[in-house]
């Protein structure tokens, strides 16, 4: 009997800006410890938080770009626990009242398994929220001690909920992919996975078709995508086989072993999750103008939704193409530089982009900010194709001297003489020249052995050095040896 | 309402206190009390008005994201209790 799977997320995504969320501290990862752990951050006796303008700016940026309410007036409020890298004792977070309400994300989804075909899907997004993070235990240096370094406490969080709507660890993965490049696409956070920037918490239940929902387990703190899948690929095997030995599944908190790909409990801790919120008398209510989402909503830059749509309806690109050009901003960007006025030319271009940027960046370990190329250069060399100046593998040639040595195209072109020759004339002398130099292969043609053809273009090729224009050399071709 | 005995123990545990029996039966009452004092605003008809989050009818005012504080680690740590290597140390910590 089959089992349905029930998957939603958590996703903490470090906010990009330059101080902390309630102080001056700087945020920049990577300094040394303590360096930016300010007052605010020790949580140092008689400090009051101050709300950063920056924090609250990107919240309403990530509302308004998945078409959810952005609350006129939401409220701050301390979750109380006990951890030594959260030195207030509590954590400022939001609870009954967080400052976007429900949006939606459509995300893309390619099923890992078998023949299925990619699909489209709504994830519900419930809420998002703005926290502080906490700072960093360091363990394993000096015997019975733990070290706490507080650079990272109150760097700002907006904590990106969604209602359980995705049933596969495809899903998942996509709707996780497709947050991750929003939330840089509207420049909120630089979605570094490895430094922490956006981590995900899973909340995995299965149950019987019709039943109701089971009790679940949430996997903490991935950081990578080809983790999430392993880890839920796991968590649900575990909780089928589970249950189909007639076990209950218990409520937990669970972490992923990249090591033996297994999900393992967190030690429970006893009242974990009586954070006893209550409203911070610290912080007055945040009040956001309906003035203040306009003026944010006129600096959003378009969608990568709706780019893609323009480049299937405006373009004539396949919906394929369309979400690879779309994966992150650098990428759409440089595509419709190169591409500039030459709407005639998308496929080609999205092609050189897809297929030997893509590839040789892959092989550079280079991200498309750092691309050696230019888009102008790519876009003068997609112009010398078009105009026939250079044949596809020339193009190619091409492209190999501007990546390991950069340059002019035009330069490239005449000092490897890559020009195609397109002149008839010039073409029709080779031709000629080569067809009395075979005079008995000639005959064998018109009698019928049509496949001399190619033996034709290899020799006038041969004789243009290369350089013969491939179209115009088959026509030409054609018509003399059909006399 | 009335408070149990072992509802002020949780919250003692929840707060990390350590607390003898008699001083227990002490926040019991003093607890009681309070709650007895929000019961009596619970009586208070407030149909139609709308709940406040803050005693006072103002909303936040916020910061420029601006880095205005500078490193005062070593000022910070000289009154720790005990760090190394930039780190403040604690007892151990086991996940």
């Amino acid at each position: 009997m089959t089992w349905e799977i029930v998957i939603g997320l958590e996703v903490h995504t470090q906010l990009s800006t330059n101080s902390k969320i309630f102080s001056g501290a700087s945020t920049a990862f990577g300094a040394e410890p303590n360096t930016q752990a300010d007052a605010v951050s020790l949580a140092l006796p008689g400090v009051l938080p101050v709300l950063n303008k920056g924090a609250v700016e990107r919240a309403i940026r990530f509302g308004l770009a998945t078409g959810a309410h952005i609350a006129p007036r939401s409220v701050f409020a301390r979750k109380n626990y006990f951890y030594p890298d959260l030195p207030k004792g509590y954590q400022i977070s939001q609870m009954d009242l967080p400052v976007v309400g429900q949006g939606a994300l459509t995300i893309q989804v390619e099923p890992l398994s078998g023949n299925a075909k990619p699909y489209e899907k709504t994830v519900r997004i419930t809420r998002a929220h703005l926290e502080e993070d906490a700072g960093k235990s360091v363990h394993g240096d000096s015997q019975g001690v733990t070290g706490i370094d507080l650079n990272r406490a109150g760097t700002p969080l907006l904590e990106i909920v969604s209602e359980p709507d995705m049933c596969s660890a495809a899903e998942a993965v996509a709707y996780a992919k497709t947050l991750h490049t929003l939330v840089r696409w509207i420049g909120i956070c630089d979605g570094n996975m490895q430094e922490g920037s956006f981590r995900c918490d899973v909340n995995v239940s299965v149950r019987k078709p019709g039943q109701p929902l089971g009790t679940r387990r949430e996997i903490k703190n991935l950081n990578s995508f080809k983790f999430m899948q392993q880890a839920i690929d796991y968590e649900v095997q575990w909780q089928i086989d589970t249950l189909e030995n007639g076990g209950k599944v218990q409520q937990a908190t669970v972490l992923f072993n990249p090591d033996t790909g297994e999900t393992r409990m967190m030690r429970s801790k006893e009242d974990a999750h009586d954070y006893r919120y209550f409203p911070d008398p610290d912080l007055l209510p945040l009040e956001i103008s309906s003035d203040w989402i306009e003026q944010v909503r006129a600096t959003l830059p378009e969608l990568p939704l709706a780019k893609q749509t323009r480049y299937v309806n405006d373009l004539g690109l396949s919906a394929y193409d369309a979400s690879l050009l779309t994966t992150s901003r650098e990428m759409a960007d440089f595509f419709e530089a190169a591409l500039g006025n030459n709407k005639g030319q998308a496929k080609v271009c999205a092609n050189w982009l897809i297929g030997e940027v893509s590839a040789q960046l892959n092989r550079d370990g280079l991200d498309m900010a750092r691309c050696p190329i230019s888009a102008q250069q790519l876009g003068n060399m997609l112009q010398r194709i078009a105009d026939g100046t250079i044949s596809n593998s020339g193009a190619k040639e091409v492209f190999r001297t501007l990546w390991a040595e950069g340059g002019e195209v035009d330069t490239i072109i005449a000092a490897k003489g890559l020009k195609q020759v397109s002149d008839a004339g010039a073409i029709e002398k080779i031709v000629d020249e080569i067809m009395a130099a075979n005079a008995d292969k000639v005959a064998e043609y018109r009698s019928g052995k049509d496949k001399l053809f190619g033996f034709f273009v290899g020799l006038a090729m041969k004789a243009s050095k290369g350089q013969a224009n491939p179209a115009q050399l088959n026509d030409i071709l054609k018509k003399k040896l059909e006399g | 309402m009335s408070l149990s005995l072992a509802d002020v123990e949780k919250v003692a545990r929840l707060a990390r206190l350590a607390m003898t029996e008699q001083e227990m039966q002490a926040a019991q009452a003093q607890l009681s009390n309070i709650f007895g004092l929000i019961a009596e605003m619970q009586a208070v008809d407030t149909r139609g008005i709308e709940p406040m989050s803050h005693s006072q009818d103002l909303a936040q005012r916020l910061r420029e994201d601006k880095v205005t504080a500078t490193d005062q680690r070593a000022a910070f740590q000289a009154i720790a209790p005990q760090t190394e290597g930039g780190l403040y140390l604690v007892p151990q910590v086991i996940e």
